[in-house]
């Protein structure tokens, strides 16, 4: 059974319509790439799936649950709809850290408020925060930064400050992250650490959805490809077929602009 | 310059009396302003039309005009149009009348200042912070307050000076404060009479008061500055 089921998201702003109709499913541990040029719609999906934007029509299923539907959406309460969101993560193009907090504290901030919410959270106040501890350390080590614990966000490089937050989705245990044009902030020589840390994930098995400009990673690191124009799935499929084997002229016009 | 230094004692403690109420009214002010102004910094930054647009026009009527027209009307109209004077007599009276024009003078300002300051903070921060599943008030308190008071540290203490020497503009309505205390040495006080310098020595309190302030400020700015926002 697919893990994310994305059923006719329509989304309009003013009289723009962005996203006409978008549809797809993803199976659990795959990686989906979104691509297509800019002002497809691609951010807006993202941005709808993520509660950043509300759609206007349509349903999001993950792992059974139902997380969106445009019908319904309104009656939820606000602590209805966050637990909904914490069923998902995203990955900024911006990054997006807190700048007052330390690295340790930006992947672990979030965890500690959640757990307050905890029956037990008063009884195993001490216990919880040091799980909690342990498992950002554990991550920002995957992540390869053991040593700047303790910096702020302004010390790091950008490729670094992509990292934390990486980390800072995964601390949540989303059940799929979503990254948005991870590396497009970044210097060239730094987005090969991002994918590098990505293509790591995928190996892992992390279900993961990815709007990138990045061809050749989305080629090598996606099981999926959704080739999105104006504001439809123009076409979509595995992804050696898609990138060796393009049938729509839309799809062929932009891979050649790549070559 | 015998006559000085005879008179200096006398009009030293003069001038420290009426400093004492200077300083009572610009801490008086801050305490009732600062919170204030986040309430109407609010009201103008509402989503609810009609409560943004009284806000704006009270903000823009209260910045628009002298502070020393508002403490004239504010002490004087309840009396005059009304016929009972709200603010009961004497020195207390005055002080109480002024401390409510300060307040809402000021708050309209720094009103500006917190809706700048909150304005300001990336929507970026709002984004990661929900889709961290942090409430409203959590976002606030944990995520945009502290890059705020980072933003608003120089125009803030730029506005708190300036009110150290807005202050004397209750002289206009007899509040005993340093400039008044000052003065009374020209028509008589204390047995002195016929002098100016008390007045202008009380230039010295201003300059040291609000050279401790810029101290602070200063002091406050390099704490907050391990972060960039």
């Amino acid at each position: 059974m697919a893990i994310l089921e994305v059923q006719n998201i329509h989304k309009s702003f003013g009289r723009t319509e962005v996203l006409k109709g978008i549809s797809f499913s993803l199976e659990k541990g795959n990686v989906l790439s979104i691509i297509g040029s800019s002002g497809s719609g691609k951010t807006t999906l993202l941005r709808c799936i993520n509660f950043l934007e509300t759609a206007d029509t349509g349903r999001i299923t993950v792992d059974g649950d139902v997380i969106f539907d445009s019908d319904t959406q309104a009656k939820l309460s606000p602590r209805e709809k966050r637990d909904k969101q914490l069923k998902i993560g995203l990955v900024f193009q911006q990054f997006n850290l807190f700048p007052q907090y330390n690295v340790l504290d930006n992947v672990t901030l979030a965890p500690r408020l959640r757990a307050k919410e905890r029956e037990d959270y008063k009884k195993n106040k001490k216990q919880i925060n040091a799980e909690i501890e342990e498992k950002a350390k554990a991550l920002l080590e995957k992540m390869g930064l053991s040593d700047k614990l303790q910096n702020y966000p302004c010390e790091l490089s950008g490729g670094q400050q992509q990292r934390v937050s990486i980390a800072r989705a995964m601390a949540l245990e989303p059940k799929i992250l979503f990254f948005d044009e991870p590396t497009s902030a970044l210097d060239p020589e730094l987005t090969g650490e991002i994918l590098k840390v990505i293509r790591e994930l995928a190996e892992e098995h992390m279900t993961m959805v990815i709007v990138t400009h990045e061809m050749n990673f989305a080629k090598d690191v996606s099981d999926h490809i959704v080739f999105m124009d104006h504001g439809v799935i123009a076409e979509e499929g595995r992804a050696e077929d898609l990138f060796n084997n393009p049938q729509s002229e839309r799809l062929k016009a932009f891979l050649n602009n790549y070559d | 310059m015998a006559q000085f230094f005879q008179q200096f004692p006398t009009v030293f403690a003069a001038l420290n009396v009426g400093f004492l109420q200077t300083l009572k009214l610009f801490i008086c002010t801050l305490l009732g302003a600062l919170p204030l102004g986040l309430l109407i910094s609010f009201g103008s930054m509402s989503k609810f039309k009609p409560l943004s647009l009284v806000t704006r026009l009270i903000v823009w009527v209260v910045r628009g005009t002298p502070l020393m027209i508002q403490l004239l009307i504010i002490f004087f109209f309840p009396g005059l149009v009304w016929g009972k004077p709200i603010w009961g007599g004497g020195e207390s009276g005055r002080f109480l009348a002024a401390t409510v024009a300060f307040i809402i003078n000021y708050a309209c300002y720094f009103s500006e200042i917190y809706r700048g300051g909150i304005q300001s903070i990336p929507v970026g921060q709002h984004e990661a912070s929900q889709v961290l599943g942090l409430t409203k008030s959590q976002t606030f308190f944990r995520v945009v307050l502290l890059q705020v008071v980072k933003r608003i540290v120089p125009p803030m203490s730029n506005e708190i000076i300036t009110l150290v020497k807005d202050t004397s503009l209750a002289r206009i309505i007899a509040l005993q404060e340093i400039i008044w205390a000052g003065q009374s040495f020209m028509k008589g006080s204390h047995g002195i009479a016929g002098q100016i310098w008390p007045l202008f020595f009380t230039g010295v309190y201003y300059l040291l008061f609000s050279g401790i302030l810029t101290l602070l400020f200063n002091k406050l700015e390099k704490k907050l500055s391990y972060f960039k926002v």
